[in-house]
C-alpha cells in the first residue's frame, strides 16, 4: 500500500538542538532545519537556528551557508552555482520544493522550515539519494537518435519554427523539484517515470531532427511509466525554472492517442 | 541478487507494456458519453409524475427510456471499472494485492452492470 505514515525510525523529533543568534545580532529569523545523521542511529530531528538577517545574504542558500560556516559546520547540503542553473540545492523550503539559491528569505513568512526533497531516501540532512531519479532520466535515452547520417559538411538543419517547439522543454536542470512534489511519483517511484524524465522525453519527441519518435512513444506507452500522471500539476507549480512538465506529459498522451486514431 | 542490478536495469524493469492509451481513451470516451446520459437521467427522474413502483415501471418500459438507461448503465459501470483500476494502481503497491483488487473490481462491475441491463430489459419486455 501507499504509505501515509512514516516508519518508526523516520519519525522526525521536533525538538532538536537550538542555536541562538550570536550576541550583538540585529534582526533575526528562525530557520528550522531537518537533520539526519545515518551514523548516529538516531531518528531525524528538527534543529532551529536564529540567524542575524542583517549580516546574511538575501537567499535561503545564503542563510544555510552562513549556518554551516558560523553556527554548525555539520549541516550537510548540496550546492554549487548559487544562481539557479545547476539544480544542486533543491530542497523543500516552507513546504514547497524549490532551489535554496533562488528562494528569497524575505518571501517566506514566519519561521523558515527546510526539509530535504520529499519521499526520497535521505543520505544525510538535506542530501537525498537521487539514484532512481537519474536512472529514470537515463532510461528515456536523452540524446538525438537518427538513422539518417548527418550531412558531411554541415550540422543537421532545423527550421526556427521547429526549434521553437523545444522551448520550455530543454531548459530543465534536473533538480528533481517537480518529480519529488508529485503524489503519483511518491506512490509509484519505481515504475512511474515522473515529470522530469517525461519532460526530458518530450524534448526529444518534438525535436524535428530525431527519427525515433515512434520508438520513444512505444517505450512510454505503459500504465505506469506515463499514465500515472493524473494532471495534479504540482510539477508545474514546483518548477523553479518556470517550466510546465504537466503540459509536456499531456502533449505526449495526445501523441499516443493521435497515432491510433 | 536484485541488489546488484544497476539502477538503470531496475528502472527499465520488464519494459513497456505497450498499453495504457486504450484505457486512457476509453475512460475519456465514457466520460463524454456520460454527460448527456446523466443529464437525461436527472431531468427524466425529476419530471416523473410520481416516484412509486408503477410510475417508474411505466417510464422504464418506454423503448427510448429503456435504451438510454441501458447505455447509461454500460457507460457508468465501464467508466467506474476503469477509474477504480487507476485508484488501485495508484495506492496498492504490491503486485499480488493489486492484481487481486483489479480482478475483483472487474468482476463486480461486470456483475452489477449485467444485473442492471437485465433488470431494464425484463421491465421493458414485460407484457
Amino acid at each position: 500500500m501507499a504509505e501515509f505514515k512514516l516508519p518508526t525510525n523516520s519519525i522526525v523529533r521536533q525538538n532538536g538542538k537550538h542555536f541562538a543568534a550570536p550576541a550583538g545580532s540585529g534582526t533575526t529569523r528562525r530557520f528550522k532545519i531537518y537533520r539526519y545523521d545515518p551514523d548516529s542511529g538516531e531518528n531525524p530531528r528538527i534543529d532551529s537556528f536564529d540567524i542575524d538577517i542583517d549580516s546574511c545574504g538575501p537567499m535561503v542558500l545564503d542563510a544555510i551557508i552562513k549556518i554551516k560556516s558560523e553556527m554548525d559546520s555539520t549541516l550537510t547540503f548540496r550546492r554549487s552555482c548559487r544562481e539557479g542553473i545547476c539544480g544542486s540545492c533543491a530542497m523543500n523550503i516552507d513546504g514547497t520544493n524549490g532551489l535554496a539559491c533562488t528562494t528569497a528569505i524575505a518571501d517566506i513568512e514566519g519561521d523558515v522550515t527546510i526539509y530535504p526533497l520529499p519521499h526520497q531516501p535521505v543520505i544525510k540532512d538535506l542530501v537525498s539519494d537521487l539514484t532512481n531519479f537519474y536512472a529514470q532520466y537515463a532510461s528515456i535515452e536523452p540524446w538525438l537518435k537518427s538513422d539518417t547520417p548527418a550531412p558531411p559538411d554541415r550540422e543537421r538543419l532545423q527550421s526556427p519554427e521547429d526549434r521553437d517547439l523545444i522551448d520550455g522543454a530543454y531548459e530543465c536542470i534536473l533538480c528533481a523539484c517537480c518529480s519529488t512534489s508529485c503524489p503519483s511519483y511518491w506512490w509509484n517511484p519505481d515504475r512511474y517515470l515522473g515529470p522530469a524524465a517525461l519532460l526530458a522525453s518530450y524534448r526529444w519527441l518534438v525535436d524535428s531532427r530525431d527519427d525515433a519518435t515512434g520508438e520513444r512513444l512505444d517505450d512510454l506507452e505503459d500504465p505506469f511509466k506515463l499514465y500515472r500522471c493524473h494532471t495534479i500539476m504540482n510539477c508545474t507549480q514546483a518548477c523553479p525554472k518556470g517550466l510546465n512538465p504537466a503540459r509536456a506529459i499531456a502533449e505526449t498522451k495526445k501523441m499516443l492517442v493521435k497515432r491510433r486514431l | 541478487m536484485s541488489n546488484f542490478r544497476t539502477p538503470l536495469s531496475r528502472v527499465k524493469g520488464l519494459g513497456s507494456a505497450k498499453e495504457g492509451t486504450g484505457h486512457f481513451w476509453s475512460q475519456r470516451l465514457t466520460a463524454v458519453a456520460l454527460v448527456p446520459l446523466v443529464l437525461w437521467l436527472a431531468f427524466s427522474v425529476a419530471s416523473l409524475p410520481g416516484m412509486d413502483y408503477v410510475a417508474i415501471r411505466e417510464w422504464l418500459s418506454q423503448p427510448f427510456n429503456a435504451i438510454a438507461m441501458i447505455l447509461f448503465i454500460i457507460a457508468a459501470f465501464y467508466h467506474a471499472r476503469l477509474g477504480l483500476q487507476v485508484v488501485i494502481e495508484d495506492y496498492i503497491g504490491s503486485h499480488g494485492p493489486r492484481t487481486a483488487a483489479i480482478i475483483g473490481v472487474t468482476f463486480a462491475a461486470a456483475a452489477l452492470g449485467v444485473t442492471g441491463v437485465f433488470s431494464v430489459m425484463r421491465i421493458a419486455f414485460a407484457t
